[in-house]
């Protein structure tokens, strides 16, 4: 279509500032050389990344996030991956009430979520601990999954499967051996979502976690002590290099996805 | 949401099932299946403990609505409800209103460079929500970065008080961090629009400002359904930005369940709070969808 006009055009990059704000902030305090955060600045200092290095605590919560972001990740990938196939490919009863009923912990507040799972803990007597945290996590990193794969599923060219099945395949075999490899972006992408929004998640592993914290919960424990401030600044400096790589390597299978399975770039960015 | 009705087949009510949707129900029986147990049954489950009572150490297992009596006539708890629900709509009409001309912008000016527009936009929400709530404390914050600025320009003799700490600030913040999930569905029913009905609405002598209102907006706004209802029903619920932002003032009903599960030691009544917040987010969610449905059909 035609070229916008100027001021949408202007409203438009005004927004992408406002959204880019918070986070153009944590360099400038991550190596800003005072431990007050607040202008104006002092000097430059690598300080805040060497107290990082040195706090055991934060070494020990940033290792259990990780293992729960790669449980995480595994599980509801498959739990994925069978439900988009079968969202994607099949027709059967009640499979909008079923699809919706999945994707529930998307709009739920995530606080409901924690509420819940701990109600159950504590009623069973079982303990809380990383696991139970990997619970929360699974529920509602599935439905971004399902949502992730379906457009994978949807993409294939069906054409394909029929061509193995003509060819003697079983449909387990055809699955396995057809399918799975051409959505494999999916996947990637799929686990890498997964990975991402459990190591950010904080309100359900805040209930559901036991002694063993998760990095966002330290995180949160911090935030009360002013003098811990500006390495949480250097820390979150850490975190969104790490995160904005994730994304692109995410965003990149994305697209290979897409040409993979020979649809046009739909466009829908991440979702 | 509003595709899901409209999609909706007849089937007849008994029937052998094929091949196929055996298959397709086996597929997605693991989901379903972890979904039911692990959501569905604890909900219950909060439901149920919310019509227990705690005596100290002790439940009370018998049947009774007394702590829903006392969440909604406590005057606090009232409060609470209420102040959430008035923060999530200011948040969710200002994210949505703020959000529509940039996914407009996208979708019909984006041209090539869409996905880097959607890309850009993105972006900023994978690093990590505590500390980018965090920043904006430091961004609106007395010694913050808008009073240096103002002050700094001369614009002002005392630095604003009125950003920190209260309601606005608890908006502002959750403007920002719902963002993305605002634009996105907007972008998309945009995207989906036929331009061919827009030049017919030109051809036919409507001006830019009539074909916005009586073409592009009321086919779009699905997306500004799902826009309002993904905004608006996990801010009710937000636990963090209130509790960094809000002061004494700008507490919501998230933090005060958390205090019964917690401090107050009266998961019941937490209970009952909780399943209070989300029956009334539901009706509300429910009676909007319904009401919007009605208009869009009026208008023909």
């Amino acid at each position: 279509m035609k070229s916008a006009s100027p001021s949408l055009l202007t409203y438009a990059v005004i927004y992408l500032i406002f959204l880019y704000a918070p986070i153009l902030l944590l360099p400038i305090f991550a190596f800003n050389d005072s431990a007050i955060i607040a202008l104006p600045l002092s000097g430059f200092t690598f300080d805040w990344f060497y107290l990082l290095w040195e706090t055991e605590a934060l070494h020990q919560a940033l290792y259990n996030s990780l293992t729960i972001a790669i449980i995480t990740a595994v599980i509801s990938t498959i739990l994925g991956i069978f439900a988009a196939r079968a969202s994607a490919r099949y027709d059967f009863p009640a499979k909008r009430g079923i699809v919706g009923f999945i994707m529930v912990p998307l709009v739920l507040p995530e606080i409901i979520v924690g509420v819940a799972l701990l109600v159950v803990l504590v009623q069973l007597g079982l303990a809380l601990s990383s696991w139970t945290v990997i619970i929360g996590h699974v529920l509602i990193c599935t439905p971004f999954s399902i949502a992730i794969l379906a457009s994978a599923f949807r993409n294939l060219d069906i054409s394909l499967e029929e061509a193995s099945l003509d060819l003697g395949e079983s449909q387990v075999g055809t699955f396995f051996r057809v399918i799975l490899p051409l959505v494999t972006p999916g996947i990637i992408s799929s686990l890498l979502i997964a990975f991402t929004i459990s190591l950010d998640e904080f309100i359900i592993a805040f209930f559901l976690t036991g002694t063993d914290v998760t990095l966002p919960v330290y995180i949160w424990g911090q935030l009360r002590f002013p003098a811990r401030l500006p390495s949480v600044m250097a820390l979150g400096f850490l975190m969104v290099i790490l995160s904005l790589m994730l994304l692109l390597t995410a965003e990149y299978f994305r697209r290979r996805a897409n040409r993979l399975s020979g649809a046009a770039d739909t466009d829908k960015g991440l979702f | 949401m509003a595709e899901a009705a409209s999609k909706q087949r007849k089937r007849p009510a008994l029937r052998f099932l094929s091949p196929n949707e055996w298959r397709g129900l086996a597929l997605i029986s693991p989901a379903l299946g972890y979904a039911v147990l692990m959501l569905a049954a604890p909900l219950l489950l909060v439901f149920l403990l919310s019509m227990w009572t705690q005596n100290y150490l002790d439940l009370d297992t018998t049947l009774t609505f007394a702590n829903y009596r006392e969440a909604i006539t406590d005057p606090l708890y009232r409060l609470l409800m209420i102040r959430s629900i008035i923060i999530s709509g200011i948040v969710t009409v200002v994210t949505v209103i703020l959000a529509y001309p940039v996914a407009y912008f996208v979708a019909f000016y984006g041209g090539p460079r869409k996905s880097m527009w959607l890309l850009l936009i993105t972006i900023p929400f994978w690093t990590s929500y505590l500390i980018r709530i965090f920043l904006w404390k430091v961004i609106l914050g007395y010694n913050g970065v808008v009073n240096s600025s103002l002050l700094g320009l001369g614009l002002i003799e005392e630095p604003l008080t009125i950003i920190l700490y209260n309601a606005n600030a608890v908006v502002i913040t959750l403007a920002h961090a719902w963002a993305p999930f605002a634009i996105l569905p907007i972008y998309v029913a945009l995207s989906r629009i036929d331009t061919s009905l827009l030049e017919a609405a030109r051809d036919l002598g409507d001006g830019p400002v009539r074909r916005f209102f009586r073409v592009t907006l009321p086919l779009s706004m699905s997306g500004v359904v799902a826009a309002t209802l993904i905004v608006f029903i996990p801010t009710v619920g937000d636990y963090v930005t209130p509790r960094l932002l809000g002061g004494t003032n700008g507490l919501m009903i998230a933090n005060m369940i958390q205090i019964q599960f917690g401090k107050a030691n009266n998961a019941p009544l937490g209970s009952a709070l909780a399943v209070s917040a989300m029956v009334i987010v539901a009706s509300i969610s429910i009676a909007y969808v319904l009401l919007n449905r009605r208009f869009l059909k009026s208008r023909g």
